[in-house]
Formats: structure tokens, sequence, C-alpha cells
């Protein structure tokens, strides 16, 4: 398949599979058990460095760094949502934003990984079909888990805490759950995107990355898979489809008109592109209204 | 000794400009129940207003009380203005809409107002005029009291004076503290709530204004992206003093204020940002409505 592309376009592709990974799994937390988590980037980034320094230290298989980074991640998430996910709402949104900062703080001043210089050099691996691999094994494990015991009492959790808790459902247990699932995957997502970009910088698991995978679960719709991946598609995709607007005008006008769709989004459809429906829902009522 | 007061000069005046900037958020809060992301812009905003009024009025290179009152009077009232259109254009049509969309809004118009900044201001650092000499108005061994570190103590106080003269005294502060216990029945009472939310953006905005031209006096460079990070702590310190609580605000503001300065001064200055919300987690997870917060039991 690679030789279809020239090295751009499949670079876009391999980002937009990652970002999938990550719109996916936040979705379980934010879209699905009603959470609201903006850290996701310092999860993935612990993916991220983990698989990187095994992979260049210790020359493990790729496969192993990934689900290494993403257990390490997952360990993460318990540690972070155990105590967090007692409190609610913005306060719940604050504490995951300022975990995520330290860990960006943290991993800036850990001089094994490089510290601010970033890290040179891992060993280039992944691509095209690891990625999409584990997105295929993200949207398949989370759609699955929707449907069993566990999903539902995720959505319940989501839909009402008081009443899940009467129905006998350890509200935060499933809450944690929730959370260490979603940090695995974000760890995976990390790990492949350390591999493939083979550099890797604290900045860009700041705070604006972590928004920007809110923005793809609000995009697509809290609690539709399908929503999530088509809107980390279009948020990775938008800026690069704005970039000839760039070169005929000399302004960088991308990020003015990203955030002006955003806005106008959230004012003309503010459930998202998808609301909490799937492309099985949409297609279910296609052939209903043709029959 | 004489180090350990100088941080708390220091971080007083830290703390200040954090309060400044945290009253906005907490008063959107108190009412809303929005963290206003766009509100370290407005922030931004005001510093650079400030940077063109100056020019404009060509008292850039004229430093002296009255430039540094007339700079601070425009700026607080072109940001009242930002504030007003950002309430008006982008939060009211979603005044139903589930909290998290009102939020996406509010990062949405964060980012626009940056990159637009970016675009009209430039994206290279700017340096901020000289509007008020700076000069050490007591210096007792190694402790200096700089001129800069009194406005900046003098102007939040004032204002902070002024803001709670407005909500204990005046008829808009009953109808502000009306809509913030419950804007439902205030407006069954009465009260058009539509204006009192655009009353307490514009304040909002107007501190935010002060606090930019602030900390554009004391850290003279001034550029579109300056407000994320303080924004970020000025909002931790809004939740640190309990969110909605105008006290608090200030009260976690300055222990931000101070708490940095001290980590900075003591040696572990590449952690400051960590340590912030280091704090604030602390904090959170043993006193989750925060110092002052009052904890709302849900009921069925």
């Amino acid at each position: 398949m690679d030789f279809l592309f020239n090295e751009y376009i499949l670079s876009m592709i391999v980002y937009c599979g990652v970002n999938i990974i990550l719109a996916v799994s936040l979705n379980l937390v934010n879209g699905f058990t009603g959470q609201f988590s903006i850290g996701h980037a310092g999860f993935m980034a612990i993916g991220a460095y983990l698989s990187a320094y095994l992979g260049m230290n210790f020359h493990t298989p790729f496969i192993l760094n990934t689900i290494l980074g993403g257990l390490a991640s997952a360990a993460a998430g318990y540690a972070v949502g155990l105590p967090s996910l007692r409190l609610k709402g913005d306060y719940l949104a604050i504490v995951t934003l300022g975990f995520g900062e330290i860990i960006r703080v943290v991993l800036l001043n850990i001089d094994a990984v490089g510290g601010a210089r970033g890290m040179y050099g891992i060993p280039k691996d992944g691509g095209f079909f690891w990625t999409y691999g584990w997105a295929v094994a993200t949207i398949f494990i989370i759609s699955q888990l929707m449907r069993s015991t566990h999903g539902r009492a995720f959505l319940a959790v989501r839909e009402d805490e008081i009443a899940a808790e009467a129905m006998g459902i350890n509200t935060t247990k499933y809450k944690v759950r929730a959370f260490v699932i979603s940090s695995f995957f974000a760890g995976i997502a990390g790990a492949l995107f350390a591999h493939y970009l083979c550099y890797l910088n604290p900045s860009s698991f700041g705070f604006m990355k972590s928004i920007d995978v809110v923005v793809m679960v609000v995009l697509g719709g809290m609690g539709s898979i399908t929503g999530s991946v088509i809107a980390a598609c279009i948020i990775t995709l938008l800026p690069e489809a704005l970039r000839p607007l760039q070169e005929i005008t000399k302004i960088d006008f991308r990020m003015v008109i990203y955030s002006l769709t955003l806005i106008i989004l959230m004012l003309t459809r503010p459930k998202g592109l998808f609301g909490n429906l799937e492309l099985s829902d949409l297609w279910k009522k296609y052939v209903k209204r043709h029959s | 000794m004489e180090e350990f007061i100088q941080h708390l000069i220091n971080g007083l005046s830290l703390g200040s400009i954090y309060a400044l900037i945290a009253l906005g958020y907490t008063m959107v809060y108190g009412i809303l129940q929005l963290i206003n992301f766009a509100h370290s812009d407005v922030y931004m905003m005001g510093a650079f207003i400030g940077l063109y009024s100056s020019r404009f009025l060509g008292i850039q290179e004229k430093p002296g009380l009255l430039s540094f009152i007339s700079v601070l009077f425009i700026s607080m009232v072109g940001c009242s203005i930002v504030g007003f259109l950002i309430e008006r254009l982008a939060y009211r049509p979603l005044r139903g809409a589930p909290k998290l969309n009102a939020l996406i809004t509010a990062i949405g118009v964060s980012l626009f107002l940056q990159y637009s900044g970016q675009i009209v201001f430039g994206a290279t650092p700017q340096s901020f005029p000289n509007i008020l000499e700076d000069a050490d108005l007591l210096a007792l061994g190694g402790v200096h009291l700089t001129l800069f570190d009194v406005t900046i103590f003098m102007t939040t106080l004032s204002l902070m004076l002024i803001l709670r003269y407005i909500i204990n005294s005046t008829k808009l502060g009953k109808a502000m503290r009306a809509v913030s216990y419950n804007g439902q029945w205030a407006s069954l009472m009465g009260i058009p709530v539509n204006k009192i939310i655009s009353m307490t953006f514009i304040i909002g905005s107007a501190l935010a204004a002060a606090g930019g031209i602030l900390v554009g006096m004391k850290y003279p460079k001034i550029e579109p992206l300056m407000g994320t990070m303080i924004g970020l702590k000025a909002f931790v310190a809004a939740v640190l003093g309990g969110i909605g609580n105008i006290s608090g605000a200030v009260l976690g503001a300055m222990i931000m204020g101070i708490a940095e300065e001290f980590v900075v001064g003591y040696g572990a200055s590449t952690y400051r940002d960590a340590l912030a919300f280091g704090i604030l987690i602390l904090i959170l997870l043993f006193r989750p409505a925060g110092i002052l917060g009052k904890l709302n039991v849900e009921k069925v």
C-alpha cells in the first residue's frame, strides 16, 4: 500500500490513524461515561516516551514497546483516576488538565529522555498497517465493550449517577475502569506516534493537544464512535487542506478558520456531527425510510 | 530573611495580577457555570490595547502617573467591549445548550483571539511602552520594594474595593448575586438575566485588562499567546479559593503567587508550572470545593 502514496500523504494518513485511536478512546470517558477529562495528551506522552525509550535503549520488539507503553499509561490512568474521579464536572476537568500539565513538565525535566531538547533517533517502526491495525482494534474493543455489562454500566453512570448507584453499580469503580482503558489506548497512540515521527518533544503533548482530542470527540458527537473517527480525520486534515490558502495570501489563516469553524459548529450543531448515533443506526434509518 | 521578604513581595505582586484575572473567571463561573477560556485572551487584548493606545496618544515615552491611568482606563473600556461582544455573539446563543458545548465554544473563542492576534499584532513579542518609570521606593539591605510592586498592589486593591462595593452595595450587585444563586428564579423576580450576565462579562473583562497592563509593565514583552499559561494559573487560583466565590479568588491568587515565587526563588524554577497544578490537585482531593467554597450536595 505504501507505494501508492508519497511520503507526505502517507504521514497525514498515519496521523489520522493515531488521532482516531485518541479520539475513540477519549470518547469512552467523555462520551460514554459522561466524565470530562482534558488531560489525554499526558497519557499519550507516557506511552510515547516509554515506548521510545525502550526501543532506543533496549531494542525490544516494536509490539512489546507499544503494549508496555499502553500499560504504563493505563497504570498512570489508574493512579490519576482513582483519587480524581470522585470529583465532578469542571473540577474533574481541571484536575485532569493539571495532571496532563504535570506529566509534561516532569518529562521536560527528565534528562534521560532529552528534556526540553526532545528525544532524537527513535527507531522508525510502525506505519500504516500498525496504526490502522491498532485503530481497528480500538474501535472493535470499545464498541464491543459498550455492548457488554460494563458498557451498560458506563452509560448508566453517564445518564444518572445516583440512579446508577441505586441499581448497585459502583460508580467510582466503573469511572476508573473507563479511565484506565482510555489511558491504555492513549498510550498506544503515543507509542505509534513516537515511532513514526522518530522524534519526541514534551511541547507536542501540551494543553493544546488535549484540547484537540476533546474537540474531535465533541465535534463527532459525544458517544458516537463513528463521529469520533470522522472528526479525528477532519481535525487532522483541515489545517493541511487549508495550506494552499496560506500560500496564496501569505498569511497563516489556518488556525483562525479552524477556531471559527469550531464556534460556528457549536452554535449551529450543538450535538456534534453524529449526536450519539453510529453509522449502523444511520443505515437502519435510511433502510427504514426507503422500504 | 532578606531573601524571604523579597520573595514575599514578589509573590504578593504576582498574586495581585493573578487575582485580577481570577476574578473574571470566578464571576463568570458563579453566574453561568462556564469556564470562560477566552478570558485569558481578553487579558492579552488588554495588554495590546494598552500598547496601541499609548502609541496612538503618543505617550509611550512619557512615563508618569497620568499616562499610566489613561492607558489603564482606555484598555479597561476596550476590553469591556471585547468581553461584551464575546458573550453576546458566542455564549448567549448557547444559553440552553449542554455545558460542554459552551466550554468548547469558549476554547474556540480563545483560539480565535490568539491566532487572529498573531495575524493582526504579529507573532513576535513586542516591548510594552514605558508608561511608568520604575524606581526603588524602599531598599533595606537586600530587600527592594519597587514602585511597580506598589502600583500593582494598589491598583489591584482599589479595583477590588470598587468591585466589592458594586457587588455588595448596588442594585446591580444584588441582581448579580441573585442570578448566580439561581438564574431562573431571578428572572421570575423581574431581574433582566441577560443584561446582568453581560454586565458580569464587562466587569470581568475590565479587570483582566488591568491585569494585562500591569503584566505589560512588570514583564515588558507581550505577545498574542501570553494569556494561555497565566490564564490557566489564574483559573487554578479561582478553583483553589472556591470557584464562584469572590474573596476566594483573591485568596487563591495570593497563595498561588506567593507559592510560585518561593518555588522559583528557592531553586526549582523548572517545576514552577507543575507546582501550580500540584497544589490545586492536593486541595481538590482533600477539599473539593476549594478553600472558601461551599460544597453542593447533590440530591435526587
